[in-house]
């Protein structure tokens, strides 16, 4: 049986555009097919905006990537309609273990809030994940939505004017020439992009190794996360077990800094590494191997004119708290409404510089997480090798240190605290939904809440008086009646003490502005401020 | 807000310093350290207070700066 890394999934064909006389020009063209590339295609191609994806490659990514997918970007794909086939290939867990040394330390439950329709946290293969997205672009081309996607079209060489960049393409028959009007780059941490352009990406290097195993065994451990420190099968060092669909399970050694890759990466020698780990009669068979160092690092801006970077192009960080992926789809959310909105002169170019401001802040937030879960996992010098031993000696029975063991702070959304695209804001209503924030998910009516939310702008109206729509220079803003009661969860997370409210949300999902009581003027002077328009 | 507290406030000081030492006593330096850094932890967080810990930890560094010369 070949497995789905090995099919190619957009074979080479030759476009028309390898015999034009002149180059095409695109509205927009996304290069990368990887998980952030093919978000951002999705969802504009949804919206009916032409775009072509290109990929060096066919197939899906290889060797061992994100496993972990959280709410937040499984949210976001239900928007782009293929949420669901993923959550329910993935393994749903809740539960993590720490040990430290020998035993067990403590195990939590990251207690799902009730009221959400996702789950925390799915694990799934980064394979089986873009095969899905695959599958929906081939699904948007059946209803007739401008997207395509063009495997073994490598770009060489890029070259920017006032309305427009050239893009010189490597196929197997030779080169060619494209226009995008827009360009995206979803290239990854290698962006060849970056490099054409000349910018910079500045960042840390953690230096170590971390040594990755994708193994298929038959093995009754439960779906949890296990976290070792120091553990008697790697002293000095820590390992991660984690579970995959398909009888898969994730398994990382840190190995240090000075090491000889090829002797680490000989089958014999990562055996007897999983021998010592799972046991002297554990039985598997190894899908991947593979030894990754981690940075830390980000573009100064994510956008150059008419390119805009996303995803890992944009910035890198280490694994812990599974925040690569994740905050590339945050991305392509946040860069998707803007992007259309200026296409269709709606709103003006200068939106999209907040796309950057936006997505830097949301990098900064991942960055500063990442950091510091690597250095409580990695310490890098001897006093914080010595608190970090001495949280970890006391979690086992004291409570209060528990929240001190970071071994990744898995990833949550950020909040556009201090967007210049936030309106007002009313203290009455709850903190955990002002200006900036991604609304959180509640139980309504027949379904849930997010199921109703995005992709245009919308008035949430909660026991008030509003009128069904409004417009303004073009942009309409959907009218949603909400029951302030139709769940507990809806009230707390939208009204708290308040009798009633009004929220201007995002076209992703975000919130803009909130009152306490509608007014047409001050609604409409916060979309022209969402919309850069002011 | 409260402030951290550079008054005396431990009653019976001599008791309370030798029986600070009585708890190193045999301890290897690698021991102390990492006993050293379980009180802090233990403290700090029966503190809880933020603004206090940070003038604590201003104040501990402070203590420890090599007098300006002055002259
Ligand atoms: C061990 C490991 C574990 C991880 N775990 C997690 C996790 O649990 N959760 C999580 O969210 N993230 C995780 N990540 C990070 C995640 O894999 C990346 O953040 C994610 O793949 C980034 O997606 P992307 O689309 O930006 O880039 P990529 O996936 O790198 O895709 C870039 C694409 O661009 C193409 N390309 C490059 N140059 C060109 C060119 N010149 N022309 C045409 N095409 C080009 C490439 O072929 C590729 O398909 C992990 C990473 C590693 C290494």
């Amino acid at each position: 049986m070949t497995k789905i890394f090995e099919t190619p999934l957009y074979p080479y064909r030759r476009s028309a555009d390898q015999d034009a006389r002149t180059p095409v020009r695109h509205p927009v063209v996304v290069i990368g097919a990887g998980p952030v590339g093919m978000a951002a295609a999705i969802d504009l191609a949804r919206h009916d905006v032409p775009v072509v994806i290109l990929d060096d490659n066919d197939k899906v990514s290889y060797g061992s990537r994100a496993i972990c997918f959280a709410k937040r970007p499984l949210e976001i794909l239900d928007r782009l309609g293929c949420g669901e086939p993923m959550v329910r290939k993935g393994v749903t867990w809740n539960t993590g273990k720490v040990f430290f040394g020998d035993e067990e330390t403590y195990r939590f439950n990251l207690l799902p809030e009730s009221g959400h329709k996702r789950p925390a946290f799915i694990n799934l293969q980064q394979y089986h994940f873009e095969a899905y997205m695959v599958q929906r672009i081939r699904e948007l081309q059946e209803e007739g939505r401008p997207i395509e996607i063009r495997g073994r079209n490598a770009v060489s060489a890029l070259a920017e004017h006032d309305d427009h960049v050239r893009l010189e393409i490597d196929t197997p028959e030779g080169p060619y020439n494209i226009e995008a009007e827009w360009l995206i780059a979803c290239d990854g941490a290698g962006s060849s992009t970056r490099r054409m352009l000349g910018l910079d990406f500045v960042g840390k290097v953690f230096e170590d190794n971390f040594l990755i195993a994708d193994v298929i065994m038959e093995a009754d451990f439960p779906p949890e996360r296990w976290f070792w420190f120091d553990p008697p099968f790697n002293r000095g060092q820590s390992a991660l077990l984690h579970k995959q669909p398909d009888n898969l399970w994730r398994i990382d050694f840190q190995i240090g800094w000075n090491i000889d890759r090829e002797e680490e990466l000989k089958e014999e020698n990562i055996r007897r590494r999983l021998h010592a780990m799972l046991g002297e009669d554990a039985k598997f068979e190894l899908e991947w191997t593979s030894i990754y160092t981690f940075q830390c690092r980000r573009m100064e801006s994510f956008r150059k004119g008419r390119v805009l970077f996303a995803g890992d192009a944009a910035h890198q960080v280490s694994p812990f708290g599974a925040r690569g992926a994740n905050s590339g789809l945050q991305d392509t959310d946040n860069l998707a409404w803007k992007l259309r909105l200026v296409m269709e002169g709606k709103a003006p170019e200068s939106l999209l510089d907040s796309y950057s401001s936006e997505r830097i802040h949301g990098a900064d937030e991942n960055i500063l997480n990442s950091t510091r879960s690597t250095e409580f996992i990695t310490p890098k010098s001897e006093i914080s090798r010595i608190f970090r031993d001495a949280v970890l000696d006391l979690a086992r029975e004291h409570e209060f240190a528990r929240p001190l063991v970071n071994s990744g702070r898995l990833s949550v959304p950020c909040t556009y605290d201090g967007s210049p695209l936030n309106g007002p804001d009313c203290p009455e209503l709850p903190r955990r939904t002002r200006p900036g924030s991604p609304a959180p998910d509640a139980p309504i009516a027949n379904g849930w809440l997010l199921d109703r939310l995005g992709d245009r702008f919308q008035l949430l109206v909660f026991a008030v008086n509003a009128p069904e729509r409004l417009e303004d220079g073009g942009i309409e803003v959907e009218t949603i009646r909400l029951d302030p009661d139709a769940s507990p969860e809806l009230r707390e997370r939208y009204l708290g003490e308040a009798d009633g409210a009004v929220y201007l949300m995002r076209p992703d999902q975000h919130v803009a502005a909130r009152w306490r009581h509608f007014d047409e003027a001050a609604v409409i002077a916060a979309l022209r401020k969402a919309t850069g328009r002011e | 807000m409260t402030s951290l507290n550079t008054r005396p406030n431990i009653d019976g000081p001599d008791d309370f310093y030798a029986e600070l030492l009585a708890l190193h006593e045999g301890l290897s330096k690698a021991e102390s350290d990492a006993l050293n850094a379980r009180l802090i932890l233990i403290l700090a967080n029966h503190i809880g207070d933020r603004d206090v810990l940070r003038e604590a930890m201003q104040a501990a560094a402070r203590a420890g700066e090599k007098p300006a010369s002055n002259g």
